[in-house]
């Protein structure tokens, strides 16, 4: 597989830094474009990429399957868990104000965990579905 | 302009292109234009989802798609003409439409008086977040994007049940059992 080698190098030399272009998405969105969904679906890409050029057992290694699959619901779950804590400390459903020390700080920090439950949910569903593809092909 | 030409250069392709994998190519050519289309509207978190979702993953998924399929679209029994007239009276109908909407990007339109003021005044004091699309999305409008991660959350469940649900009833039946 020699032809195979420039893809290589070249891929394992990418992942880092789309890596950590997804990470700036998620942690920026705050600031510039982007946000949960974009870097999630920058992971699954990741991840996809990795998949394509060394195979989806040496993915399955970085990310495996049950783990991407519980990704799925748990995305959702810390979404929702963020509104129920507005719910159980006095506010309406999804008020994060209550969440920190003062209204903004909590609706920083309550803006912070469903962007990370929406990364969760998309990059697992994402990974989870290629795989799912992928094993039926075989 | 040169875009929209472009966009419908690859729109006709994708209809009269029978191979599908070339249809494929050319659906994430039509999603990177459109994320350019997207751009020069100033719409760059749209544009960044398009180009990573429409061009990057879906573009992946399909051609895995493709893998288990044919990759040759069957040919066409007849010619269409009914849904041909019926689409083109509802283009007609939206290009129509579109005469009484106000002019593109005047700042006192209809939507634009309603509650942007308010977001884009009130998202630094209420939330320290100055990208408003991000407050918007997460916090102004938190239950909607709750219902669309739900939304994404139940089609991947679904589409992950269809494939495995299938494969697990072949595995049962003797004689036809797959390498793992």
């Amino acid at each position: 597989m020699k032809l195979d080698l420039i893809l290589r190098i070249g891929v394992k030399f990418l992942l880092p830094f789309v890596l950590l272009f997804a990470l700036y998405v998620q942690f920026h969105g705050e600031l510039g474009p982007g946000g949960g969904f974009q870097a999630g679906v920058i992971t699954a890409g990741m991840v996809i990429l990795y998949a394509i050029v060394f195979g989806t057992e040496a993915a399955k290694r970085i990310a495996p399957q049950r783990m991407v699959e519980s990704m799925v619901p748990l995305g959702v779950l810390i979404y929702a868990g963020t509104g129920v804590a507005g719910l159980l400390l006095g506010k309406n459903f999804l008020d994060y104000s209550v969440l920190a020390h003062d209204a903004p700080h909590g609706r920083e920090l309550g803006i912070f965990l469903v962007e990370v439950g929406v990364l969760i949910t998309v990059s697992g569903t994402m990974t989870a579905l290629f795989y799912a593809f992928s094993e039926r092909g075989r | 302009m040169v875009l929209l030409t472009l966009l419908a250069a690859i729109t006709i392709g994708v209809v009269r292109t029978r191979n599908l994998f070339g249809v494929i190519v050319l659906a994430g050519i039509y999603s990177f234009l459109m994320a350019s289309v997207l751009i020069v509207l100033d719409a760059v978190d749209v544009a960044m989802t398009e180009a990573a979702v429409g061009a990057g993953v879906s573009t992946v998924l399909l051609l895995a798609t493709l893998h288990l399929t044919k990759s040759m679209e069957y040919p066409r029994p007849r010619k269409a003409y009914l849904p041909l007239f019926v689409a083109i009276c509802t283009g007609a109908a939206i290009v129509w439409g579109t005469y009484s909407l106000p002019p593109f990007g005047t700042p006192d339109n209809v939507i634009h008086r309603h509650v942007v003021p308010r977001y884009l005044a009130d998202s630094v004091k209420d939330t320290m977040v100055p990208n408003v699309v991000t407050s918007v999305l997460a916090d102004y409008r938190g239950y909607d994007t709750l219902g669309e991660t739900t939304v994404i959350f139940t089609a991947g469940i679904g589409v992950l049940l269809l494939l495995k649900g299938r494969r697990r009833r072949r595995t049962d039946q003797p004689g036809e059992r797959s390498a793992p």
